[in-house]
C-alpha cells in the first residue's frame, strides 16, 4: 500500500499534503483494510482503532494513521459526512527527548482545529473528485461545476489565510514566491462547453507571478513545465491561438524531456503496470471524451503524457477522464494515469491546454529549452 | 352543494386524492393497472395512438421532468426524460355523473424531442424536456412550447373529429378513381369520425444556445418569448425561427472568471417589458427591455445579505436559486433555493418579504447531500391562483404548502400507498430530535432518491399536479 505523498510541516519532506484526486481515487479502490496510508498532519488521535506506527524515513517524527470515518462538525456546516471510509486521520507523535513519548498536551490542544482542517481538506478532495467525475457522453451541468469550483476556491482561500496553503506552496518553491493570486479552482471552468472553441490558456495564467513548481504536488507528474519567462511569452492573450494548436507538439517534446525524471520513487511500478491499461483506456476514451475532443485542434490531456515512442499520438487521444461510465471504470482510468496533484487535475480539465502542470524544478530548465525550440517552430511557421 | 371556494383555503385542508396516478405517458387505460381513476370506467375515446405500454417498472425515460397547466387549467402537460410530452385534459363535468368531477385523462402523447449528437463536441444532446409553457388559446387548437437543452419547439395540438367523404376524383381509400368510371358529380360532405388528437411541430427554434436551456417564458404580448441558458437569455418572436435577440449575456470574457450562472428567468405576467432572472449566487435581477437592447444592467437587484452565523462552505450552494416565479398579480416574486422559499416584493430589493423553511432539518446534513449530489437538486415552486398559497417539493416524495395569510404550512406525501382514490391525504411530519412519534419519520429515514422537483397548480381551482419521479399525482381540494 503506497503512502500518500505527504509533506512535513517542518520541511522534512517534499511531498504534498493533499492527496491528488487521482491518488485519492486509486487509494479508494485499493483501500479495503482498516489501515490506511498516513497523512502527515498535526492531528489529534481519535483513539479509535489500532494504528501502526510508521516511521517517517526522513525525520524524527512518527506518524500514526487511523482509518476511520471523519465526522464533520458544525464548523463545516454539516453533520455526518462522507460515508466513504477513505479519509484517514493521522497523528503525529512528537518524539520527546527520550524518543518514544507521546505528547498528549500538544495533541489535545490541536484537536478541534485539526479536525476542522481535516474536514476541510476532505471537502476539498471531494470537490475535486466531483469536478473530475463527469458523464462522458453528455455535457456536464455548468451550474453544478461552477458551484463546486466556487467551493474549492473558497476552501483554498481559507487555507491561504490560514497559512496552510502557504505551507504547501512553500515546499515547492522554497518559500521564495508568494502563492498564486488566482486560485486553482478557476481552471475547471475552462472545461469544455465552449462551442466557439475559444482557446483558453487555463492554468498557467492563474499562476502568474509564481513559479509553476508551486502548483505541482507530485514529482511523478509528467507534464509540460513552463518557466515564468516562457509563460509571459506564451500565455499572453495574443499567443493563445498558436499556443494551443501546437501544444501537442510541444507537450510531446516536453514529455520526452521530463520522462526520465518523471517517475518518482515508489511510482515506477504503478506506471509501468498501467501503461498497457492506459493505452487501451486512451483508445477507448478518445471517442467519448467530451472535453478533449471538443476542441477542433485536438485538445488532449497533458497530464496523461506517457512515455514511449507513441507518446505524441497518445497525447492526442489521452485523457484522464477516460470513459467513466461508472466509478470502477473511472478509478481504473485514473489509476492508469500518471500521478498528479489536485491542481494539475484541474488544469487538465480545461479544454485548452496551455502547459498546465509543473514538473519539478529540475525539469524546468530542460523544458525551457524545449519551449524555446518549439516557440521557434511556432513563430517560424 | 357549495362550489369549492377558490379563495385562500388553508393549506391544511385535506386534499382528496383524485386517484389519478399515471405512469408517465404510457399507461394501459383499460383495464387499469398502472392507472386508476376514482371508480369509473376509463374512457379511451381520446387516445388515438396504440402506443401504450404497461409500465410496472420505472425506466429512466419515464421520469417526469416538467409539469404545466395551461392558462385555463383544462389541459395539463408533462414532459419526461425520454423527450415525450403527455397532455391530459380535464373531463367536462356532467350532471349525470357528478362524482366524476373533472378528472384528467390522457389527451395526447407525442415525441417532442429526439436525442441528438453534437458532432463538433462529440457530445450527446439529451432529449429530456426541461420546460413546457402553454401559449394562450386563440383558436380551437392548443399551442405549447417545449424545450430540451438546446432546441425549443412550438407544438400545435388539434382535434379532428370530422372527415370529408365523397370525393369525386378519389375513392375512400385515397386511390385515384378511373375518370371513365365517374358518371355523376357529388359534393363531399363532412362526416363525424372518432376523435383524433394530433400534435404537429409548427416551429423549431434551434442553434441559439451554447449552454443548456433551463427556462422558457412566454411574454404577455403573446408574440415573443425568451429562452434562458446558463449564461445567456435570448428573445424570440414566435413566428421567426431563424433569428433571436440576445438580451442578457453574463459570460465573462475569460471563462476562468466565471463564478455565477443564470438559473431561471421569467417574464412579468402583465408588463411585457419586464423580466427577472435568478443566479446561482442567490440574487435576482429585474430588467427592463426598454432601457437598452442588452439588459446586462439590471433595473433592480434582489439579494438577501448572508447570515454570518450560518456561514459554511455550503452557503453559496444552498443559496443558489433553482426557480423564480412571479405571482399572478405581478406584484410579488417567489424564489426557491435549496432550503427555503422566499417571497419578494418587487418594490423592496434589500430583503425578502417572507421566508419559509422547506426542510431546514437538512441543514445539518449538507455535507452528505453534497456528497451524493442532492444539494444540486433544482426544486420548483408554484403559486396558487390567488397568490395566497405557495407549494414546493421536497424529498421522500413530500411536498409542502405554505399559506401566506395564516402562516400555516403542511407537508403532504405523494405515494402510491397514500393515494387510493378518494383518500384524504394525511399531513406528514419529519422529526428532527430524538423522540419520534408514531407517524413521524426521522430525517435519517428519508429517501433522497424520491424527490418532488416539479409541481403545478391549476390557475383558478385548487387542483395540483405533483410529479414524483415517473408518476404523476393529481390532487384536488376536498369539497363537501
Amino acid at each position: 500500500m503506497k503512502p500518500w505523498p505527504a509533506v512535513c510541516p517542518s520541511n522534512c519532506s517534499v511531498r504534498p499534503l493533499a492527496p491528488s484526486p487521482a491518488q485519492l481515487a486509486a487509494w479508494l479502490q485499493s483501500q479495503h483494510t482498516e489501515l490506511s496510508t498516513f497523512t502527515h498532519c498535526n492531528l489529534a488521535p481519535s483513539g479509535r482503532g489500532a494504528a501502526p506506527l510508521i516511521q517517517h524515513p526522513a525525520s524524527k517524527h512518527a506518524y500514526v494513521a487511523h482509518h476511520q470515518r471523519t465526522e464533520v462538525t458544525r464548523v463545516l456546516g454539516c453533520h455526518s459526512c462522507c460515508r466513504i471510509d477513505m479519509f484517514s486521520k493521522g497523528t503525529k507523535r512528537k518524539f520527546s527527548d527520550d524518543g518514544d513519548e507521546i505528547s498528549d498536551e500538544s495533541l489535545a490542544g490541536a484537536q478541534v482545529s485539526s479536525s476542522y482542517s481535516l474536514q476541510r481538506q476532505s471537502l476539498l478532495d471531494m470537490s475535486l473528485i466531483k469536478l473530475q467525475l463527469c458523464h462522458m457522453l453528455v455535457e456536464p451541468n455548468l451550474c453544478r461545476s461552477v458551484l463546486i469550483a466556487n467551493t474549492v476556491r473558497q476552501i483554498q482561500e481559507e487555507m491561504t489565510h490560514d497559512g496552510t496553503w502557504q505551507v504547501v506552496t512553500e515546499t515547492f518553491c522554497g518559500g521564495s514566491q508568494s502563492p498564486s493570486e488566482r486560485l486553482v479552482a478557476t481552471e475547471v471552468l475552462c472545461r469544455s462547453r465552449e462551442q466557439d472553441a475559444e482557446p483558453k490558456l487555463f492554468s498557467v495564467l492563474s499562476y502568474e507571478g509564481c513559479r509553476e513548481e508551486e502548483v505541482v504536488t507530485d514529482e511523478t507528474l509528467c507534464s509540460v513545465s513552463v518557466s515564468d519567462t516562457a509563460s509571459d511569452v506564451c500565455l499572453s492573450e495574443s499567443a493563445r491561438h498558436c499556443w494551443e494548436r501546437d501544444e501537442f507538439v510541444e507537450v510531446d517534446r516536453d514529455d520526452e524531456a521530463c520522462e526520465s525524471s518523471r517517475l518518482g520513487p515508489g511510482d515506477d511500478d504503478d506506471d509501468d503496470d498501467n501503461d498497457d491499461d492506459e493505452v487501451d483506456e486512451e483508445e477507448e476514451s478518445s471517442r467519448v471524451d467530451p472535453k478533449t475532443m471538443g476542441q477542433v485542434f485536438g485538445t488532449f490531456e497533458i497530464k496523461n503524457s506517457a512515455p514511449g515512442p507513441d507518446s505524441a499520438l497518445e497525447e492526442l487521444f489521452s485523457d484522464v477522464d477516460a470513459s467513466y461510465y461508472d466509478l470502477d471504470t473511472m478509478l481504473t482510468g485514473i489509476q492508469s494515469a500518471p500521478k498528479m496533484g489536485p491542481y494539475d487535475l484541474l488544469d487538465s480539465l480545461a479544454p485548452s491546454h496551455g502547459p498546465p502542470s509543473i514538473g519539478s524544478p529540475s525539469n524546468c530548465r530542460s523544458d525551457l529549452n524545449e519551449l524555446d525550440h518549439i516557440m521557434e517552430i511556432i513563430v517560424g511557421s | 352543494m357549495t362550489p369549492p371556494t377558490p379563495a385562500s383555503p388553508s393549506p391544511c385542508t385535506f386534499w382528496l386524492g383524485l386517484g389519478a396516478q399515471i405512469s408517465s405517458g404510457f399507461s394501459r387505460l383499460s383495464p387499469p393497472c398502472c392507472v386508476f381513476f376514482a371508480g369509473s370506467d376509463i374512457d379511451t375515446r381520446k387516445i388515438n395512438n396504440s402506443f401504450l405500454r404497461d409500465h410496472n417498472y420505472a425506466t429512466e425515460a419515464d421520469i417526469i421532468s416538467t409539469v404545466e397547466f395551461n392558462s385555463t387549467g383544462e389541459l395539463l402537460a408533462t414532459g419526461d426524460k425520454g423527450g415525450r410530452v403527455v397532455v391530459f385534459q380535464r373531463e367536462q363535468e356532467s350532471k349525470n355523473q357528478p362524482h366524476r368531477r373533472g378528472e384528467y385523462n390522457v389527451y395526447s402523447t407525442f415525441q417532442s424531442h429526439e436525442p441528438e449528437f453534437d458532432y463538433l463536441k462529440s457530445l450527446e444532446i439529451e432529449e429530456k424536456i426541461n420546460k413546457i409553457r402553454w401559449l394562450p388559446q386563440q383558436n380551437a387548437a392548443y399551442f405549447l412550447l417545449s424545450t430540451n437543452d438546446k432546441t425549443v419547439k412550438l407544438w400545435k395540438i388539434s382535434e379532428r373529429d370530422k372527415r370529408p367523404e365523397g370525393y369525386n376524383l378519389k375513392d375512400e381509400d385515397g386511390r385515384i378513381r378511373d375518370p371513365t368510371t365517374i358518371t355523376a358529380l357529388r359534393v363531399p360532405v363532412l362526416r363525424p369520425m372518432d376523435l383524433m388528437v394530433e400534435a404537429t411541430p409548427r416551429r423549431v427554434f434551434s442553434n441559439a444556445h451554447t449552454y443548456h436551456i433551463n427556462s422558457i417564458s412566454v411574454n404577455s404580448d403573446y408574440e415573443t418569448y425568451m429562452s434562458t441558458d446558463d449564461l445567456r437569455i435570448n428573445l424570440w418572436h414566435l413566428e421567426i425561427t431563424n433569428r433571436s435577440f440576445n438580451i442578457v449575456d453574463i459570460k465573462p470574457a475569460n471563462m476562468e472568471e466565471l463564478t455565477e450562472v443564470i438559473t431561471a428567468a421569467e417574464f412579468h405576467p402583465n408588463q411585457c417589458n419586464t423580466f427577472v432572472y435568478s443566479s446561482s449566487k442567490g440574487s435576482i435581477r429585474l430588467c427592463d427591455m426598454r432601457a437598452a437592447a442588452l439588459c446586462d444592467n439590471h433595473s433592480k437587484f434582489f439579494e438577501e445579505p448572508e447570515d454570518p452565523s450560518n456561514r459554511s462552505f455550503f452557503s453559496e450552494i444552498i443559496s443558489s436559486i433553482s426557480d423564480v416565479k412571479f405571482s399572478h398579480s405581478g406584484r410579488y416574486l417567489m424564489t426557491r433555493d435549496y432550503l427555503t422559499v422566499k417571497v419578494w416584493d418587487l418594490n423592496m430589493e434589500s430583503k425578502p418579504l417572507e421566508t419559509y423553511q422547506v426542510h431546514d432539518y437538512l441543514r445539518s446534513k449538507l455535507c452528505s447531500l453534497y456528497e451524493n449530489d442532492c444539494i444540486f437538486d433544482k426544486f420548483e415552486c408554484v403559486w396558487n391562483g390567488t397568490d395566497s398559497v405557495l407549494m414546493t417539493g421536497s424529498y421522500n416524495n413530500f411536498f409542502r404548502m405554505f399559506d401566506r395569510n395564516t402562516k400555516r404550512d403542511v407537508t403532504l406525501e405523494a405515494s402510491r400507498e397514500n393515494s387510493k382514490p378518494r383518500a384524504i391525504l394525511k399531513p406528514r411530519k419529519v422529526c428532527v430530535g430524538g423522540k419520534r412519534r408514531k407517524d413521524e419519520i426521522s430525517v435519517d429515514s428519508l429517501d433522497f432518491s424520491k424527490k418532488i422537483l416539479h409541481t403545478a397548480w391549476h390557475p383558478s381551482e385548487n387542483i395540483i399536479a405533483v410529479a414524483a419521479t415517473n408518476n404523476l399525482y393529481i390532487f384536488q381540494d376536498k369539497v363537501n
